[in-house]
């Protein structure tokens, strides 16, 4: 048992981002180790994506390829990956921890007795076995989280926790693996993705972002930071909780689930900052946290902060910012 | 449609967490906890499906005395009785023994339906319905926006990343785990709250279960996460403050 596997993920033959972001901490876990890296990408007709994968380093490249692995579904794979790891042995396995990986990935290391370390930013080598940083309590609090036996790890990486730039160039042995796959196995009929409706508001383009999260508390609230944005001609968005109540529309949502923005200056405004937002907002270039508690994990990548009540803050800066728009 | 919701009480959101002395959990003495968010959505989504299709909704808990409370709640609410797995160490078990645990519960009630929350705000692994539907050999669906049924089994619709959707059919029995914001949440009526105390809870040890704690995976040591950014903190009254960062975000990140 040696060696780490990473689980690439693509969608219509289209790389998901993070899987190179997990290429390069797969890559970066191999060196500290003293091991090596191998990668394996599941659909139906892999070829491209298999040659570009080969031309990285890594030890071998995995083309899984079905037609059961065409649509996505958990059952085919769980088999298709069951089949691959018994095969090939690894220490580590390493997922992008992606809406899909989260769909199979814990099936998986069921199937071997095992637990996924889910959403890991981080990893260090100690005395040979790998020890994963994850967050608990919405990013309140990090937590070291050790395999307790031996046997195969599985791990999924946080986007953004690594560098897709980082990813080493080389050359891998390309081999094509086919896993047995009984249709009546599949028991998830998917249908094609769908988009609800055209996107009224695109987030991407904005200079300058207000965001509003739970510390709004009411629905009659929100007209405080629509004033601010306004006053600072920026764009207004939230949290999924203000989504999810229906304060604001969903096409203004900032996180994993919603949009991802990169604006000069996003301003947060009572958001605690739990990861599925972060992941929507910390590529801003500079990030304003205006919050009541000062250990919120916001102000983990806030520039400038604001310790305070929002109802006295957010009417005093909607007052400057016009007098400095004057 | 026999539906169990498995649930879980954590510490209630605006918790202020101390680190015990041994660094590997929180002090859980001085805070208060609920239902987590995600699970009182699928406890919703539960009530929901038997107002339409008629049947029995069970509340699944494992967790220490204290989580009597949020079974009172989801009973409450309107389930109609209860399973609490109740002991006082579950933390020594990691998320797969937890899941063998509401497994063994669970396949006793033959149910047409699992639900739970699509993570836990406390740990946040995200993972326990989908171990749960794997122990038990049924086919699940995660990030569930809506569920409906469909000839003789369900379409739920799942939430995936940046703003796609897809629907999925399968087969009953299943096991969905529910995302945020699928549905509104009630309130207990006071006619609840009083019809509760007369529901059923049926109390179960861990040693019934025949499940031993051993763990794949465990907790080293929690800490507060170190800061990737120095934050320059702005003080001052809420004027002076306010003056201070239109202050920066002129001349600073030049956006005014």
């Amino acid at each position: 048992m040696s060696g780490i596997l990473v689980v690439m993920e693509q969608q219509a033959g289209t790389w998901n981002r993070a899987s190179w972001e997990t290429l390069a901490a797969a890559q970066q876990l191999a060196s500290e180790m003293g091991s090596t890296a191998s990668a394996a990408v599941l659909g139906q007709n892999n070829a491209a994506l298999a040659q570009e994968l080969a031309a990285k380093k890594l030890e071998r490249v995995y083309s899984v390829g079905h037609e059961l692995l065409a649509a996505y579904t958990a059952d085919a794979h769980t088999a298709a990956l069951e089949q691959l790891i018994r095969k090939i042995e690894p220490a580590v396995v390493l997922f992008p921890h992606t809406y899909q990986v989260r769909d199979f990935a814990p099936k998986l290391a069921t199937r071997f007795g095992r637990v996924l370390v889910s959403d890991a930013i981080g990893f260090r080598v100690e005395a040979g076995s790998v020890v994963f940083v994850r967050q608990l309590f919405q990013g309140k609090l990090n937590a070291d989280v050790k395999a307790e036996s031996a046997g195969v790890q599985f791990a999924s990486i946080q986007a953004g926790a690594f560098r897709a730039d980082r990813v080493e160039a080389g050359s891998a042995i390309l081999e094509n693996f086919a896993p047995e796959l009984n249709p009546n196995e599949i028991r998830a009929k998917p249908s094609e993705p769908f988009r609800e409706s055209a996107r009224a508001v695109d987030l991407s383009a904005a200079d300058l972002i207000v965001a509003v999260g739970r510390g709004i508390k009411e629905k009659e609230n929100i007209s405080l930071v629509e004033d601010l944005a306004k006053a600072l001609g920026a764009e207004l968005a939230a949290s999924r909780p203000i989504c999810d109540n229906g304060w604001l529309p969903m096409e203004r949502q900032v996180g994993s689930s919603g949009q991802t923005v990169s604006p000069k200056a996003y301003i947060a405004i009572g958001i605690s900052g739990a990861i599925q937002h972060l992941v929507g907002m910390k590529g801003a270039k500079t990030i304003v946290a205006i919050n009541k508690d000062e250990n919120a994990p916001i102000f983990e990548v806030a520039d400038y902060g604001i310790v305070g009540d929002l109802f006295e803050i957010v009417p005093a800066l909607t007052e400057e910012a016009k007098k400095a728009k004057g | 449609m026999k539906i169990i919701v498995s649930i879980k009480q954590v510490p209630a959101r605006d918790s202020q967490l101390r680190i015990q002395a041994n660094g590997r959990w929180i002090e859980e003495n001085d805070l208060s906890f609920e239902i987590n968010e995600p699970d009182a959505y699928a406890l919703e989504e539960a009530l929901q499906l038997k107002e339409k299709h008629g049947g029995e909704v069970i509340a699944l808990c494992a967790g220490p005395a204290r989580a009597s409370q949020a079974i009172r709640e989801a009973l409450a609410k309107g389930a109609d009785r209860a399973i609490h797995i109740e002991d006082e160490n579950l933390v020594a078990f990691d998320t797969l023994g937890i899941a063998k645990l509401l497994a063994q519960a669970a396949a006793a009630e033959q149910a047409d339906l699992i639900l739970t929350g699509l993570q836990s705000d406390d740990l946040g692994y995200g993972q326990t319905g989908v171990v749960l539907a794997e122990l038990l050999g049924l086919p699940h669906a995660t990030i569930v926006m809506a569920v409906e049924t469909a000839d003789s089994g369900i379409r739920v619709k799942r939430e995936l990343e940046g703003g796609w959707f897809q629907n999925v059919q399968m087969p009953l029995p299943a096991v969905l785990t529910i995302q945020s914001g699928i549905n509104k949440l009630r309130y207990a009526t006071l006619m609840g709250i009083k019809k509760a105390k007369t529901k059923e809870v049926k109390r179960v040890a861990v040693a019934e279960l025949g499940v031993a704690p051993s763990p794949a995976i465990s907790i080293q040591r929690i800490y507060p996460p170190p800061r990737s950014k120095q934050t320059q903190l702005l003080d001052g009254s809420p004027k002076e403050a306010a003056a201070k960062l239109v202050e920066k975000l002129r001349f600073e990140a030049r956006v005014l």
